[in-house]
């Protein structure tokens, strides 16, 4: 009943007159800040030109036609673009397909990404007994979507056993996994650590012959399983082609990602506690690294320093203070203040950091080449007109000896009372 | 500067070594990973070393296996097993005789299969602990070693495991000496047989040189026709960045700051 939608002549006729007296306030109440766009009383979409379209750069207003700029603005319409996916909801599975991705940083890398999809698309080849994803996520983590990445069951373990390196807590929790809902797939990202070496450890376990560096899966027409996947082998030099395994270890890239559905991502729990197992390999944690020491192609964090910078000294102690490897641009290198290995961009390092700081450096197109892949961006500079700016997530526009000379201070400031705190 | 000779033996290592394959001419050499992990099996103190390799013995092989002979060895321990076959069974019995403290191998094999389950499967085995991708040992005293394990982005965990155990060397273990040709000459292999298992799997599966994997395509989902245009029309550029203009430098330090403590690289 309160769903069908009630028209009031009366309100729409003061919405159209914008001489009336309540004419805002009827507007505001019709949810409205300016209603561009209603129906009139004979059924025809009246249009309001004034309320719609923004003033462009020039102090010129443009009106946008395709329907994306109307009115109150278009933040409303992604929200419910994302709710518009049909929601999947698998209630009684014919059988399970297990994920385990890495979770690095705390949520779902694209690795994982493209797993899921992976999965997905083993879950969902017979419409008529779909399965379900479920995934094993351990320790805290940082995701809030996990549905939209096609995870119909989550089984999230976040006792302290399985938190940081306990590769044998977490192999104990796989395999009750295993006991408790015998997935038809164990899918685990081949990375480094993580996915690569649970997987492998879970195999040996099981003791079922796992296929690594999976890159491929196709539905095979006359294999049992009803799934090949081609495989690299000999250090990427060789492609095996093989039934799919249970067990698969797999690249990334391996499928697509799920995009167009969204799926339950109901929490599920394991049958019975952890058991509280002694692990034999102990964890020491993270070793502080000396950052110099750092390859540049690899750094985390890279405070670079271009033609802007004056004061050397205070820069590399900024470096220092802040941890970061050191970077530079091109002209910084060839003045002779930072050495050739330490240069950024097309002629030197392409760089992989997640957070690059630039120092008066204005952004050749060659140096924006070489910091392609960085998630995070500061700029430090004089011209606010310059290309790093624009490429810039967060842009500072003044000194930099005295940017980074209070930014210095900040940071020790929080390290002491870090200190005190402890 | 021969630790074998040494007259009380302190540590037990056998290293796992294996036949390479150079990445682009495919001939044998010694493999790059089993090669950091003799290197890092020299560099502790009082060790004594000992090499082994399963596999087939051939003229390419042996070429191969006395590179590492040349990194200061004089002899090395073969396990001859026909081509083909699953060295895995032979391994774990030789293992299983000498019972060395420390056991150090690559992640994986470069020619094969290669999927790097050999150490895994070795520990399951023997029941030893298996410690992955390891940059350096740090230390070995009473029956404890402190390893130190590589990370993605150059970081190191510091991990503390008892011996007996079983360690994959990572690339960024310490590089390997330069093989010297008179020692690789003058060393010998001590050749015995094993247990022979065949690997009828391997044999059944259809196995290709590795060819170019397919470029990920840019699939734009978009509802309307401006959306796709602009899809297909963008310019790399990140937009949306926020810019300080007229602040002092402490505003401006400190919105940096929020930055970088957000993104956790302050330690």
């Amino acid at each position: 009943m309160s769903d069908l939608p009630r028209r009031d002549p009366r309100q729409e006729w003061i919405a159209r007159n914008r001489l009336h007296p309540r004419h805002a306030e009827v507007l505001q109440e019709m949810g409205q800040g300016a209603a561009s766009e209603w129906w009139g009383p004979g059924g025809l979409v009246r249009r309001n030109p004034h309320a719609v379209g923004f003033v462009g750069p020039n102090g010129v207003k443009r009106i946008d036609r395709s329907g994306t700029q109307q009115g109150a603005g278009g933040s409303s319409a992604e929200t419910s673009n994302a709710e518009r996916k049909p929601l999947v909801e698998i209630d009684a599975p014919a059988f399970m397909i297990a994920v385990v991705p890495d979770m690095a940083g705390g949520r779902l890398s694209g690795h994982d990404r493209d797993l899921l999809g992976l999965a997905r698309q083993l879950a969902d080849a017979d419409p008529a007994a779909r399965g379900a994803v479920v995934a094993v996520v351990f320790g805290p983590h940082k995701e809030a979507n996990f549905g939209e990445a096609g995870i119909d069951r989550l089984l999230h373990l976040d006792s302290p056993e399985v938190t940081g390196y306990a590769p044998e807590a977490r192999l104990g929790a796989l395999i009750m996994a295993e006991e408790a809902w015998a997935p038809r797939h164990w899918l685990l990202p081949d990375s480094k650590l993580g996915g690569g070496e649970l997987g492998r450890r879970f195999a040996a376990r099981l003791g079922e012959r796992p296929t690594t560096g999976v890159w491929q899966v196709e539905a095979g027409a006359e294999a049992a399983a009803g799934w090949h996947c081609t495989a690299r082998g000999a250090a990427g030099s060789l492609d095996i082609r093989r039934p799919l395994p249970r067990i698969a270890l797999a690249l990334a890239e391996c499928a697509e990602p799920v995009s167009e559905t969204r799926h339950a991502a109901a929490e599920l729990a394991l049958p019975q506690p952890l058991p509280s197992t002694l692990s034999r390999i102990q964890d020491l944690g993270q070793v502080s690294v000396d950052p110099s020491g750092v390859a540049l192609s690899e750094a985390e964090f890279i405070l670079s320093a271009g033609n802007g910078v004056k004061d050397w000294q205070g820069f590399h102690h900024a470096a220092e203070v802040l941890g970061a490897t050191e970077g530079a641009s091109r002209v910084a290198v060839d003045d002779g203040f930072m050495a050739r290995d330490r240069q950024v961009g097309a002629t030197g390092t392409w760089v992989t950091a997640r957070v690059y700081v630039a120092v008066g450096i204005s952004g050749a197109i060659q140096h924006l080449q070489g910091i392609q892949t960085c998630d995070k961006v500061v700029a430090i500079n004089m011209d606010p007109g310059c290309d790093m700016i624009k490429r810039a997530d967060l842009a500072v526009i003044g000194d930099s000896t005295q940017i980074l000379e209070a930014l210095v201070t900040l940071v020790a400031q929080a390290r002491e009372e870090k200190r005190d705190a402890a | 500067m021969q630790p074998e000779s040494a007259m009380t033996p302190g540590l037990e290592v056998t290293v796992l070594v294996s036949i390479g394959r150079h990445p682009l001419t495919g001939r044998a050499r010694r493999a790059d990973q089993d090669a950091r992990g003799v290197e890092l099996a020299r560099s502790l103190a009082d060790a004594q070393v000992r090499l082994l390799h399963a596999g087939e013995r051939d003229e390419s092989s042996e070429a191969a296996l006395r590179g590492y002979l040349g990194m200061g060895f004089t002899e090395l321990s073969l396990l001859e097993q026909p081509e083909g076959a699953d060295v895995l069974p032979a391994l774990a019995e030789a293992l299983d005789a000498t019972s060395p403290h420390l056991v150090i191998t690559g992640e994986r094999a470069e020619r094969g299969e290669g999927s790097g389950l050999l150490p895994y499967l070795l520990a399951e085995r023997l029941g030893w602990p298996l410690v992955s991708g390891l940059a350096a040992v740090e230390s070995v005293e009473d029956g404890v070693a402190t390893l130190l394990q590589a990370l993605p982005r150059g970081q190191r965990r510091r991990l503390k495991v008892r011996l007996p155990v079983i360690v994959t060397v990572d690339d960024a273990a310490p590089a390997p000496r330069q093989s010297a040709y008179g020692p690789a000459r003058r060393g010998a292999f001590e050749a015995t047989a094993g247990p022979v298992s065949v690997d009828d799997e391997w044999a059944a599966w259809h196995v290709q040189p590795a060819r170019q994997r397919p470029k990920r395509l840019k699939i734009v989902k978009a509802a309307s026709a401006r959306d796709r245009f602009k899809a297909a029309a963008a310019k790399a550029e990140g937009g949306g960045g926020q810019v300080l203009t007229d602040v002092t430098p402490t505003q401006g330090a400190e919105a940096i700051f929020t930055l970088l403590r957000e993104e956790d690289v302050l330690r």
